[in-house]
């Protein structure tokens, strides 16, 4: 599709979608989101990218392999568990920061929703990618 | 001891993940090998610590049952799991040297999520979480039973997930209908919350749902039509797997939960599992005499054997479910064995018809020998592990009353010999047809040690079974009185 308007619409949007994906990510531990969502909002970024910038050009701009991301993605959710085993703990047991300025705190549950993130982008962009090279 | 409970899951995972970013040949072939030997090996760790008669349970991310993820192995579970890994190792081997399998795309990694679907279809603790695994594996197969992309795989994989699409539905009402009902969705919870709840409506309803769902999952009569569509089309390593892993999963879980939560009215729910297993066992064993493709008659013959492994459940005895257990160990390695061997005969030939093959005795005689084997071992023959299989099952049936079943069971056994006997004939005893002399086919490719060594680690096994079973019966005997126990369970998972 080649429009002037979606390009130009593009140039916004996507910005404002990955903005938006990454605040979701954070936020979603105690509030509405988490990795899943924001990684469909990402995808959705770049699907809008390949509808008007054509497939190749959101490849570029992912700069990696959907595939990588979607293995960096599991390997991540799968080592968000590990700190746990080697403090003696069930697998998968939240571990936090003490708590920062503002109320803040980091925790492993983060790193796995990243993984999932990074797991639901790469999937959901090598379907898009692959539908529309059909 | 507990911790080992994911690695069946993790492990898989870990090789999958792995195997999307790894692009090599080579060491995809590694990773996929390390990866199912660890996972085969994390399963012989949970034999060796169910092996006394108790539990493992972990709650997940330390958020404890009934309210987390429990993931629990019993003896039966382990076993289960340690036999899988054993053959997603074989199968991978097997895979090494054939179709290219290892340069795909897909294969290697989906090949370890199915595996991981099947380890925490077989630890989970929780019926919404079997209902996630279930879906893992459905994801996984289809995705499978699609690799080589040829018009008939893909006629066999709609079929395949039209009807398991049907089964989720089903088996997520059953989960909707008991969670409303009792509060919980943890296995032990339901089976100590239920017979408190006599409301028999909604037991019963959610039971004959899950009866269906997990009875198109394990191919039982009348719901096993998807399985000759779907399971002779893909590559052999794939219809491999399937066989020896996939509908297994269907029986575990239709025995995991009608031994733990769905025992209040045996009466009539065991009955008909018995009924629905004897005609299983006689609709696969003639359907499968009517076809003429090598893995077409395996297939429908899978039908025929699930019907043995889910009569045991229908009998309903602790010697019953031990003898299920020894089948299901059984049926797993020589039906996987023998798709291997029609692999091997696909490579030498380039095809499976019957029609079209013959004279690989005077050819191939060693390979031959090897299918006869195994052939004999699932018809049921001494000194064969089948015939120790069927022994255990049909001595269950007699022991306890159900004559009919059990004479059933026997003449069953006859009609697959019958079906083996042919597959003999026509395929390796008569002279081979003009023009499919070995040679003469455009897809002859030796044999390697990938194929070999495999196919002899199987037929080993069931060699080994059949001439000396005392170990797998009295490990058996304890897994199933510990299925009988629930209270056990209850105790070990809810810690009262």
């Amino acid at each position: 599709m080649n429009s002037v308007i979606l390009r130009g619409a593009a140039r916004i949007l996507v910005p404002l979608q990955l903005a938006g994906a990454l605040g979701l990510l954070v936020r979603g531990h105690n509030d509405p989101g988490g990795g899943f969502i924001a990684g469909l909002v990402a995808a959705g970024a770049f699907t809008l990218l390949a509808l008007a910038e054509g497939v190749a050009a959101a490849q570029r701009w992912l700069r990696v392999a959907p595939g990588t991301l979607t293995g960096v993605g599991l390997l991540l959710a799968l080592g968000s568990g590990l700190p746990a085993l080697v403090l003696g703990r069930p697998y998968l047991s939240g571990l936090w920061s003490g708590e920062w300025a503002g109320g803040v705190r980091l925790g492993t549950p983060l790193i796995f929703d990243a993984g999932v993130f990074l797991v639901v982008l790469g999937v959901g962009v090598s379907i898009v990618f692959a539908l529309m090279e059909e | 001891m507990s911790g080992w409970l994911a690695a069946p899951i993790l492990i898989p995972l870990a090789a999958a993940a792995l195997l999307v970013l790894v692009r090599g040949r080579r060491w995809r072939g590694i990773l996929a090998l390390a990866g199912a030997a660890a996972h085969c090996g994390s399963g012989l760790v949970l034999v060796a610590a169910c092996a006394g008669g108790g539990h493992l349970v972990l709650a997940v991310g330390g958020w404890p049952a009934p309210y987390g993820i429990a993931l629990v192995a019993d003896l039966f579970a382990a076993i289960m799991v340690a036999v899988t890994g054993l053959l997603g190792l074989l199968v991978g081997v097997y895979a090494l040297g054939t179709d290219d399998l290892m340069a795909d795309a897909v294969f290697p990694p989906l090949a370890q999520v199915l595996l991981m679907g099947a380890g925490g279809a077989f630890l989970a603790g929780d019926l919404f979480n079997l209902y996630v695994w279930f879906e893992v594996l459905l994801i996984a197969s289809f995705v499978l039973l699609t690799v080589g992309r040829r018009p008939a795989q893909l006629a066999g994989a709609v079929k395949y997930v039209a009807i398991n699409f049907l089964a989720s539905a089903m088996f997520l009402t059953a989960c909707g209908l008991l969670y409303g009902k009792t509060g919980t969705l943890n296995l032990a919870d339901l089976a100590r919350k239920i017979p408190a709840d006599p409301a028999t409506g909604v037991v019963l309803t959610s039971a004959s749902l899950l009866l269906a769902a997990f009875g198109i999952k394990a191919a039982l009569f009348p719901f096993f039509n998807w399985l000759p569509a779907a399971y002779p089309t893909p590559p052999v390593a794939v219809s491999a797997l399937f066989a020896g892993v996939l509908t297994k999963v269907g029986v575990y879980a239709l025995i995991r939960l009608f031994t733990l939560v769905f025992v209040q009215d045996v009466g009539r729910t065991h009955a008909l599992i018995l009924v629905l297993s004897v005609a299983t066992m006689i609709t696969g064993v003639l359907g499968a005499a009517a076809q003429g493709g090598l893995r077409r008659i395996l297939a429908v013959h899978i039908v025929s054997q699930i019907g043995y492994m889910t009569l045991g459940l229908g009998v309903w005895t602790p010697a019953a479910l031990a003898a299920v257990m020894v089948y299901m160990v059984h049926n797993m390695v020589v039906k996987t064995n023998l798709f291997l061997v029609v692999g091997a005969v696909k490579r030498l030939r380039g095809t499976e018809e019957l029609a079209r093959l013959g004279g690989l005795w005077r050819e191939h005689p060693g390979l031959s020998g090897l299918f006869l084997v195994s052939a004999l071992s699932l018809a049921g023959l001494p000194p064969l592990s089948g015939f120790v299989a069927k022994f255990v099952v049909i001595r269950a049936c007699f022991l306890a009353g159900h004559w009919l079943a059990g004479a059933v069971a026997l003449g069953v056994g006859l009609l697959t010999l019958f079906s083996m006997v042919k597959i003999w004939l026509e395929a390796f005893w008569k002279e081979s047809p003009d023009g499919a002399a070995a040679g003469a086919g455009p897809a002859v490719r030796p044999l390697g040690a990938p194929v070999w060594v495999p196919v002899l680690v199987l037929t080993a096994i069931t060699v080994a079974v059949g001439l000396y079973p005392e170990p797998l019966l009295e490990l058996a005997q304890r897994a199933g009185d510990q299925l009988m126990d629930r209270a056990g369970y209850i105790r070990a998972v809810l810690g009262e």
